[in-house]
């Protein structure tokens, strides 16, 4: 067994050449290296995606789908082709199927709000899992409370899985939309979303994947997976926040209603009626963010040109280095060991809270997320009032696990509660 | 020692552990005639404040919940400055506790309270330490919503 101070020293096998990308960790915080363990929030930016923001509004700025001038022209084609970078980079078969949002909780809104208003009536059931975010809760009880269907919760085992055989005994003809997360965001458990859609499928079912905290982490194929939906955000994918995307498939969005109305999402307007565009531009009401789904594709340019594999060998390795270095500290439990996981730590220390622990860490340059990670079921299924979460990407390697460790260290110290290994 | 060691050696002095591990009047209170439940959705503190006032003056006062040291420690400490003081003694002190943390602190002796001065330089736990004043302060006028502190 290794003791920790073995761990720290082990060779850094496990680096991607890729931290002097992203400026921000060049930056000290409390006049410490900044070890960034905070990416399941949001993860930092690279230079490509900054300059890529930046240089959109120097030389193409202008509104799109309207002007004849050159600009808008421009303009109107980056947005085109950032909607085709997205299609690609998640194996959607058209690009048509790709809506622009704001982010992951736009997405669930919009299909909550225009599929779900459409299609639900009351006795419909509606399942999701005890891992999901507040944002894959939220709007199905909402809609639930609108049309009167019911919503249904499959379980998760003690070491935070959705067991198979609990969800399949929720499935039942009456059960007309699945929405599951790809990864949880509190606990890392990946699930097994391709199964889930098949046996979904077979009640008749359409599924929604959540893949917030996917995307940069996983080679996400929409089409393998066979999902109806799939929503993620750019900001977790090193590209900027206010940018994310729902994924439908094309006969679903073309059976949707419109759910904000105004600019660019109509075809024809009279003050008797009006008529809509087709789908994606019909959910995309008002000037996008075009800026941000240009910057969003060059995330996507960045990541793949990085490589996926890579990325997954990388994380893999440094969440094993990282969850042996955390087990070796007395005094802590890992909350979520699901078999498959992607690279998120959530713990807890022995009498010292999670929020005491965030501080403390933070005095040491370390940023983790300290609370329910707006996943309060989960906490709650756990009898837990939140966990202190490290949640691992590209830019992160063992000396900021070394960090982690040490600072977790530290608040022992300062707590009187260490102990010796 | 860093500014920030500094710093956070202010916040997590030995009263503020001493509390943490041993609360006091930590407990249920049957009899009491006012209570009030505080939360912080934002970390899931969670608290419920209990007081027996008569003639105005707080004869008895204790709190039950779960939180960080800071929240419980401030709620401990808390009730032991209250306890024998007018209701608006303790409006006041509230008052000038809040400033304490927040603002420019008012001339006057906190007493113990004073260990949580450390607070001010962490602005994002300033509402651990209030949520059980707020409690309290909702408690006193008969505000049975759950307190919270944003």
């Amino acid at each position: 067994m290794n003791t920790v101070a073995d761990l720290r020293h082990t060779a850094s096998a496990t680096r991607l050449p890729v931290a002097d990308d992203f400026p921000i960790l060049a930056r000290p915080v409390h006049g410490r290296r900044l070890a960034y363990l905070d990416n399941g929030a949001t993860t930092q930016k690279p230079n490509a995606v900054i300059e890529a923001e930046a240089r959109f509004y120097r030389e193409s700025n202008a509104n799109i789908h309207r002007g004849v001038h050159w600009l808008s022209q421009h303009a109107t084609e980056l947005y085109d082709d950032a909607r085709a970078t997205v299609q690609r980079f998640i194996g959607a078969a058209r690009a048509d199927e790709i809506v622009f949002t704001r982010g992951t909780t736009e997405a669930i809104n919009l299909v909550a709000n225009t599929w779900g208003r459409k299609q639900l009536t009351a006795g419909d059931e509606i399942l999701i899992t005890t891992l999901e975010h507040h944002s894959n809760i939220v709007p199905w009880q909402m809609l639930c409370e609108q049309t009167g269907a019911v919503l249904k919760v499959a379980p998760v085992n003690e070491i935070g899985e959705v067991e198979l055989a609990g969800f399949d005994a929720l499935l039942s003809p009456r059960t007309r939309l699945v929405a599951i997360t790809h990864i949880s965001n509190a606990l890392g458990t990946i699930n097994p979303v391709a199964e889930m859609v098949e046996h979904a499928h077979a009640v008749g079912a359409v599924v929604l994947v959540d893949g917030a905290q996917a995307v940069a982490h996983q080679a996400v194929d929409v089409q393998a997976l066979g999902c109806d939906f799939y929503a993620f955000s750019g900001h977790k994918l090193y590209g900027p926040t206010g940018i994310g995307v729902l994924y439908g498939r094309a006969e679903l969005l073309a059976a949707m209603p419109p759910w904000q109305g105004g600019g660019d999402m109509i075809r024809t307007v009279s003050f008797e009626r009006s008529t809509y565009a087709e789908a994606p531009q019909r959910f995309e009401a008002g000037t996008p963010n075009i800026a941000g789904a240009v910057a969003l594709a060059a995330a996507i340019d960045y990541v793949q040109a990085l490589g996926m594999k890579r990325i997954v060998a990388h994380e893999h390795a440094l969440l094993e280095h990282a969850t042996a270095a955390l087990r070796a500290i007395p005094g802590l439990r890992m909350v979520g060991t699901a078999a498959n996981k992607a690279g998120i730590l959530s713990f807890m220390i022995e009498h010292i809270h999670p929020h005491d622990l965030g501080t403390i860490l933070d005095s040491e340059g370390v940023a983790i997320r300290a609370g329910h990670h707006c996943a309060m079921p989960l906490m709650t299924r756990f009898g837990i009032p939140g966990t202190a979460r490290a949640s691992l990407a590209i830019y992160n390697d063992e000396t900021d696990i070394a960090a982690l460790v040490t600072a977790i260290e530290k608040a022992q110290a300062l707590f009187g509660t260490r102990k010796k290994a | 020692m860093s500014a920030m060691d500094g710093n956070l050696r202010e916040l997590y002095q030995e009263v503020i552990f001493d509390h943490n591990r041993q609360p006091r009047n930590f407990h249920e209170m049957p009899e009491a005639d006012h209570h009030a439940d505080g939360h912080n959705p934002l970390c899931g503190d969670q608290l419920t404040v209990y007081l027996r006032i008569n003639n105005d003056v707080i004869e008895d006062v204790s709190f039950v919940g779960h939180g960080c040291a800071i929240s419980t420690a401030s709620a401990s400490l808390m009730t032991e400055a209250v306890k024998g003081k007018t209701v608006a003694e303790v409006e006041a002190l509230f008052k000038d506790f809040h400033a304490l943390l927040t603002d420019t602190p008012p001339e006057r002796d906190f007493g113990k309270l004073a260990v949580l001065t450390g607070v001010r330089e962490f602005p994002a736990r300033v509402k651990c330490a209030t949520l059980a004043w707020h409690t309290l302060h909702n408690a006193l006028i008969g505000d049975h919503t759950p307190a919270q502190t944003e």
